[in-house]
């Protein structure tokens, strides 16, 4: 197996109440698990269910209340060490609007590496190239509010990108967006993880974004519940449903049809019922 | 509607404006609208008004873009320009009707007091026109470093503006977002007197209060997982540096001020 970037070792966080006496809401309970490099790493769960929260655990915005959280080998328990551990794994959020700072598009880029403390030649490198990668290059000099959605959500990927972390955690990045921002900023992300080589946690609501992953990580109530390739998790519907999850329509119709093993594309549907009818596969 | 407010616009280009050295650009506005109100007489303003139209000329800015800086402070202008005519009095009594009357001094003085708003208008946003409002809190940083001394947040203050201006059009667009949902309601904004719009709006603020909060909530996050510390350590992108073109443009002004100090001088004075 593939090294071990990020640990999770037995971790529990809970979030304090606001009045004092109370006690808090354990929002992740008794976690551990580990995001191995170079994977393409999904994470499910309904709403609740403590994704959000081990996002933060894992860059170190948030200590562990319990257990710990190593980023190569680097413990989240200092200031100190969460910046480190920030160098090495960037995060994108939901809202691409609270999340971009400069008032023109390569300024709000550039943001993570001049505070690393980058040469400002090779800013100006990482900026152009980042911008490449996710296609908005063109769009340099532009002010972000006149973006689409989906333009903003690149841009803010772009500003992770730029800071060359190893990981990147992505937040429900594609939430606010309408089919075609999604597939935009969905396939950025996969040629991230295929092309570039950078390991990615993605977190998703949608089903279809699950099916791309190396790795799928079921969560309920704050827990890891499940754990495996898409086809393990998906020839599972009862187990999904009963954790208040969806399953992609071809593994629901491949489970109702009663295929021995699921499938998770539309294509992979039509060539297996295609074979079950008897007919040949159509060229 | 609100949403065209030109305020901190930049408009992209490549002129020779937009390549001056921010902090230059930033003291040389500054000095151009104290020159303004050194001027006496129409030599002078004239003068002024020649610059002006000149930097706009090499800033390559639309005539467009420049109108539409001047459109917000029209109200002023007319305001200033009648309250001129009725109010000064001196020399020729022109027109004369009940308690009113218009005299020599006081158009003169309207006119004058009229250009000089407007350039001082032109001016300012040519500022805000050719320069980034990243550059421009940039340079107000390094030309305020000096404060530093008296232990005062020069980097902290700059960020804070650089996060208003990139804020500015998103709330703008959230409160129509929010009057929108309101009067789907049923609210009613726009009908009543005073109090009672001004009751109105407060269905308005306080949802923009929450989600202004929940805003700097995320945007704190979301700086700290780019690894912002503060001030200290930091790079920039772009490098300021002092160039041929700066030197050439303080030269250019300091001969302006010069010209509006002879002319002041050699003809008698309006204001
Ligand atoms: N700042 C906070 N203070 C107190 N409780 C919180 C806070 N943030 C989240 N929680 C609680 O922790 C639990 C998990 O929240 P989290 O945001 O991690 O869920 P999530 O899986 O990301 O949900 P979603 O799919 O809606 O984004 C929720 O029950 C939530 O109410
Ligand atoms: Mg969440």
């Amino acid at each position: 197996m593939a090294e071990k970037l990020i640990e999770l070792k037995n971790v529990t966080y809970v979030y304090e109440a606001d009045e004092e006496g109370e006690p808090g809401y354990a929002a992740v309970k008794d976690v551990s698990l580990d995001i191995h490099k170079g994977e393409f790493a999904v994470i499910l769960g309904h709403n609740g269910s403590g994704k959000s929260t081990l996002a933060k655990l894992m860059n170190a915005i948030y200590e562990p209340s319990e257990g710990t959280v190593t980023v190569k080998g680097i413990p989240s328990d200092s200031e100190e060490n969460g910046d480190k551990i920030r160098r090495i794994v960037g995060m994108v959020f939901q809202n691409p609007d609270n999340q971009i700072v400069a008032t023109i598009v390569e300024d709000d880029v550039a943001f993570g590496p001049e505070n690393l403390g980058v040469e400002p030649s090779e800013i100006r490198r990482r900026v152009d190239e980042a911008l490449k990668t996710v296609g908005m290059y063109e769009h340099r000099e532009r002010e972000p509010h006149k973006l689409s959605g989906g333009q903003k959500q690149r841009v803010a990927i772009a500003g992770v990108l730029a800071m060359q972390t190893e990981c990147i955690i992505l937040d429900e990045p594609t939430a606010m967006l309408d089919p075609v921002g999604r597939e935009e900023v969905i396939n950025t992300i996969r040629r991230l993880n295929k092309e570039m080589g950078i390991t990615v946690v993605l977190i998703t609501h949608f089903m279809e974004e699950a099916v791309l992953a190396d790795r799928v990580i079921v969560f309920d109530g704050g827990r890891c519940i499940a754990e495996g390739t898409p086809r393990e998790i998906f020839s599972q519907p009862g187990f999904l449903i009963d954790h208040g999850l969806d399953i992609p329509q071809s593994a629901q119709l491949s489970n109702a049809l009663g295929f021995e093993e699921c499938a998770l594309t539309p294509e992979e549907c039509v060539d297996k019922i295609t074979e079950m009818m008897g007919g040949a596969k159509n060229d | 509607m609100v949403r065209d407010i030109t305020f901190g616009q930049y408009y992209p280009g490549s002129s020779a404006v937009h390549k001056m050295d921010a902090r230059m650009k930033f003291v040389l506005t500054f000095g151009m609208i104290v020159c303004i109100f050194v001027c006496r007489n129409f030599f002078s303003l004239g003068l002024m008004v020649l610059f002006t139209s000149a930097a706009v000329a090499v800033s390559r800015i639309p005539l467009k873009m420049i109108l539409k800086s001047i459109k917000p402070v029209a109200v002023i202008l007319i305001f200033t320009g009648i309250l001129n005519i009725f109010y000064t009095k001196g020399g020729e009594t022109w027109f004369s009707f009940w308690k009113i009357s218009v005299t020599e001094k006081g158009v003169y003085t309207a006119v004058f007091t009229m250009i000089r708003i407007i350039v001082l208008v032109i001016i300012s946003s040519l500022l805000t026109y050719t320069t980034t409002p990243t550059m421009l809190t940039d340079a107000l940083e390094r030309l305020l470093s000096p404060l530093k001394v008296f232990h005062i947040k020069v980097h902290t203050l700059a960020m804070m503006m650089t996060l208003a201006l990139r804020f500015i059009p998103t709330l703008i667009e959230e409160i129509e977002r929010i009057m929108n949902a309101q009067k789907a309601r049923g609210a009613d904004l726009e009908s009543g007197g005073l109090i009672r719009r001004a009751k109105a709006l407060i269905p308005v603020f306080v949802p923009l209060m929450v989600s202004s909060f929940r805003r700097a909530y995320e945007l704190a996050f979301a700086m700290t997982c780019r690894c912002y510390t503060g001030g200290d350590g930091r790079t920039r992108m772009k490098q300021m540096k002092l160039g041929l073109r700066d030197f050439i443009a303080l030269t250019v002004c300091l001969a302006v001020l010069a010209g509006i100090i002879t002319l002041n001088h050699f003809f008698p004075k309006v204001i």
